[in-house]
């Protein structure tokens, strides 16, 4: 005899839920968490390194957290800058885990920090599943990959918080189209705010690091609310 | 690719939900949003990768589909849409990010059958 178990259980409720608390801790330690997301060859780690430098200028405690599939070469990389950096190696793994990212806080006291950036692995599918208790979701696209990448990958961009636009630099140069990147961006995610930048030259930076800043600030008030009786 | 994540995630959820008593599974019915980033196909491929050696074995992954529907909240109205882009209110055309369907990634429903040895009050 058939039976029918209603479950209605979320497939990646064990993610969600280890996010969850992560996201509580970092509210309790006054952190602003940002996962940053795009395809490989956007310049996530180059903005990375230039945001991890600029917040240091700022006088302001940052740290990072970098996913690739293989080697520590980002976080050789990143290191320079001075801030603690550490590499989460998926071996092969196309995206980040919120379990990777409890794993690899051992030993930070996050209360310390006032941020805290996780570089996902470079991919614009996978990684849009998967919580990672970050309280801004950052995605890239930069000026050299295609105005119309958001329509072809809306998930990512669907999922994120903040767009930011990179190597605008070359913008130029690529004769990259602003207004068709911006009404692309705008058919998967007619909120987000855009933020242009350049590693290069450091365009933006500032605006990026506020922006997180505030958004955290934003998202604490607004979990702290949600669990007022 | 990471659809294999998800099925192994799918065989943990239902093998924990189980009643005592090992019944057998026959079919694992899921609801995969169109904004899930899951792609079906992969993800059936990947089933059977999952179950192999474990309670799932030789069951059936029934995969629902689920659109994505935006609400628009001067119209009132939801609007499903065909694709994953354009989100916008079918009546006024006005841009909306409130998503009120096809993020789901959600084991729906488990069919199983009672062992031969189990009691049989229902």
């Amino acid at each position: 005899m058939s039976r029918i178990l209603d479950l209605k259980k979320g497939i990646l409720a064990k993610n969600d839920t280890l996010a969850a608390t992560l996201r509580q801790t970092f509210v309790e330690a006054d952190v602003a968490v940002s996962n940053w997301v795009s395809s490989p060859g956007t310049g996530k780690t180059a903005l990375l390194e230039a945001t991890l430098n600029r917040a240091r200028e700022r006088e302001l405690s940052v740290a990072a957290l970098v996913g690739d599939c293989a080697t520590d070469n980002d976080a050789q990389r990143l290191a320079r800058s001075g801030a603690p950096v550490r590499q989460i190696v998926t071996e092969g793994m196309c995206h980040l885990e919120a379990d990777m990212i409890a794993g690899h806080l051992t030993g930070w006291d996050v209360s310390e920090l006032d941020l805290l950036i996780i570089e996902n692995v470079g991919n614009l599918v996978c990684p849009s599943g998967f919580d990672l208790g970050e309280d801004t979701r950052v995605a890239l696209l930069s000026v050299t990959e295609g105005e119309d990448k958001p329509m072809k990958y809306p998930h990512i961009f669907q999922s994120a918080d903040i767009v930011v636009v990179t190597k605008t630099d070359l913008a130029a140069a690529v004769e990259w189209n602003r207004e068709a990147a911006y009404a692309a961006v705008r058919a998967t995610n007619p909120d987000a705010p855009l933020i242009e930048t350049s590693a290069r030259t450091g365009s933006g930076i500032d605006d990026v690091l506020d922006h997180l800043l505030a958004a955290a600030a934003a998202a604490a008030r607004q979990l702290t609310t949600q669990e007022a009786p | 690719m990471h659809e294999l994540s998800v099925a192994h995630a799918i065989v943990t959820t239902v093998v924990e939900a189980l009643p005592p008593g090992s019944p057998r599974v026959n079919e694992v019915r899921v609801r995969i949003g169109a904004l899930s980033g899951v792609v079906p196909e992969a993800l059936q491929f990947a089933y059977e990768v999952a179950v192999d050696g474990t309670a799932l074995a030789d069951t059936v992954l029934l995969i629902e589909r689920v659109p994505v529907t935006v609400h628009c909240t001067p119209c009132r109205t939801d609007t499903t849409l065909e694709g994953i882009t354009g989100f916008a209110c079918s009546e006024c055309g006005r841009p909306t990010a409130d998503i009120v369907a096809g993020k789901e990634l959600e084991v729906a429903q488990v069919v199983f059958s009672e062992p031969a040895t189990a009691g049989r009050q229902s």
